[in-house]
């Protein structure tokens, strides 16, 4: 069974994310650059079917130089390779652009099975790993967080608004992750030590065949961004008792924010 | 330029979603802005007998793909029947309720068509012929405005971010020939919690942190029961095993944009405010004046929360009579 898994380097959610003076771009000097949470399930669960079916994980990422960092835990949490796809030409391109860099990869190689993070924690779009999956005439399935394989075919639970669904799908396949799928492991020394005999391909877009024009001009383009308004200042509510404080926050509630 | 607008409007087993809803009325907003019409399209087995509610929100058209491969949500066939959909009504824009399935749609569509999509849109604008939608990044940290260039363009809007305005369309029916296409997908079973109002669609959310101390919910239900809402809760209080990860409001859970958000023994990380700041009124409710959260809530309450929720709660039946 070999595995490729998806992954992205974002600032860790803990970072404070400021706007640039342009005020299209964020700013992300000074975050600590974790891999996605989404893809840490991915790569976890890679692992463990990898260690019950035999076969290889392979980390498929688009990204900066600085993205290899990310591999490289990975690779210390027990994957076996990972392929990086650094070019100037793709760090502006959108998300539908990112995802044609990754199914030309993935058409490069091996895999019974792909694993993707539901969403990036950096831009949310929840659209990576249907559309790479689209690009390589694959089904998906969405917000797993429970699979069985057996034989060619893999039974996904899946969360859906108010409950959870049961998908059945021939392999090859992919599915994203949902929190609830496991525990990823922390990374181990003898982990990190094995990791630096590992390698990772960094290549150009050029290296894989494809160039800014083939990936498709953006469309979707950043106009401006902005923080969210600001709520005026808390009114602390005052009151001798608990009941008084009770009987004043449901009497605003009521009269003044009108929402009871 | 089209000047068709598509609306999907979301149903499972035969009820419409309030997202679907809130998507004609989207819909309906933007054809009179651009002076065109609403086409509603609705997806399912047997489900002729509510098409025709859709008229009330504005639908002119209301297209009706009736067929038992449509009974539960499969990503392929959908995917297979609404491109078919997109082909044969050439719209400009085509609006989906960014659900979880929502957005699996506009994801897979949006790769199909080779059409951008804006995930979980806020609200749109047009300037000139263009269309710019606000949409959240970093878990709502920040609000970016992007303009999609292409065509349908995709707007997969957020549940409970625009208001369901009733308004008459011509509400013209007609049947569409399903062509299941391609598939591979197979549905095996669902396990839908009926009596739980979903998170992200609900109108009051009544949360708790890791101040719960437990898995004792009750007074926050209680609380939210009566106000017609449901319980949400922290990550702290789901990563100890208190609550199921399905109630995590914050930017690793479900993001909520309700009418009245109650936080009770929350501290306010950075993570859980990135999910709930854009509900319309916050109330907090800590034991510690210092709390993080009180720096976004609209009313604020320093005290013990097993005290005071019980309090409210006998204070709303009160008022309420």
């Amino acid at each position: 069974m070999n595995i490729a898994v998806l992954l992205k380097q974002v600032p860790s959610t803990e970072s404070y994310i400021g706007i640039s003076d342009d005020g299209v771009s964020v700013q992300t000097d000074n975050v600590k650059w974790v891999i996605n949470p989404y893809d840490e399930f991915a790569v976890e669960e890679a692992l463990r079917i990898r260690d019950a079916h035999g076969g290889a994980v392979t980390i498929v990422s688009v990204g900066t130089g600085k993205a290899s960092e990310a591999i490289r835990t990975a690779l210390a949490m027990g994957a076996d390779k990972g392929i990086l796809i650094s070019d100037p030409a793709a760090e502006n391109c959108d998300g539908s652009g990112v995802a044609r860099i990754l199914s030309t990869v993935l058409s490069s190689i091996e895999f019974d099975l792909v694993i993707a993070g539901q969403r990036a924690v950096d831009d949310d779009n929840f659209l990576m790993g249907a559309a790479v999956a689209e690009f390589l005439d694959m089904p998906h399935m969405s917000m797993v967080f429970k699979q069985e394989i057996s034989g060619d075919r893999i039974q996904c639970h899946c969360t859906v608004d108010g409950g959870s669904a049961v998908i059945e799908s021939p392999l090859p396949a992919l599915f994203t992750t949902q929190r609830g799928l496991n525990e990823p492991r922390y990374v181990s020394l003898p982990g990190i030590m094995k990791a630096k005999r590992k390698s990772i391909d960094i290549k150009a877009l050029g290296d894989i065949g494809l160039d800014a024009d083939t990936i498709g001009r953006s469309k979707i383009k950043i106009v401006s961004v902005k923080f969210p308004p600001q709520r005026a200042a808390c009114t602390m509510i005052q009151g001798d008792s608990d009941q008084a404080k009770a009987v004043e926050l449901v009497k605003a509630l009521h009269e003044q924010a009108k929402v009871l | 330029m089209s000047t068709i607008i598509l609306a999907v409007a979301e149903q499972i087993d035969g009820v419409f979603r309030k997202v679907a809803y809130e998507s004609l009325s989207l819909g309906r907003q933007i054809a009179d802005e651009v002076g065109g019409s609403l086409s509603a399209l609705v997806l399912g087995s047997e489900i002729d007998a509510i098409a025709g509610k859709l008229k009330a929100y504005g639908a002119d058209k209301i297209i009706i793909a009736d067929d038992p491969s449509l009974e539960n949500y499969l990503t392929d066939v959908y995917t297979n029947v609404v491109a078919d959909v997109v082909e044969s009504e050439q719209p400009s824009v085509l609006v989906i309720g960014a659900s979880t399935r929502g957005r699996d749609l506009a994801a897979r569509l949006s790769a199909r068509l080779n059409a951008p999509v804006a995930m979980d849109a806020l609200q749109i604008r047009f300037d000139g012929d263009q269309l710019i939608a606000t949409r959240p990044v970093y878990g709502g940290r920040i609000l970016a405005d992007v303009l999609l260039d292409g065509s349908p363009r995709i707007v997969a809007i957020r549940p409970n971010a625009v208001s369901i305005s009733g308004s008459e369309g011509i509400g013209a029916v007609e049947m569409f020939t399903v062509n299941p296409g391609k598939t591979a997908l197979k549905f095996v079973k669902k396990t839908l919690d009926t009596g739980k109002i979903e998170l992200t669609e609900a109108d009051v959310i009544v949360s708790g942190g890791r101040g719960l101390g437990g898995a004792d919910f009750s007074a926050l239900e209680a609380l939210a029961d009566l106000l017609g809402g449901t319980v949400g809760a922290s990550r702290s209080a789901v990563d100890e095993g208190w609550r199921p990860h399905s109630d995590q409001v914050g930017q690793t859970g479900k993001t909520v944009s309700p009418a009245l958000y109650i936080a009770c023994g929350l501290s306010g990380a950075i993570q859980h405010l990135a999910g709930m700041s854009t509900s319309k009124i916050i109330v907090a409710i800590n034991k510690d004046p210092e709390a993080q959260i009180f720096s976004k809530a609209d009313y604020g309450i320093v005290g013990d929360l097993f005290e005071i929720v019980p309090l409210i709660t006998r204070e709303v039946i009160r008022i309420k009579g």
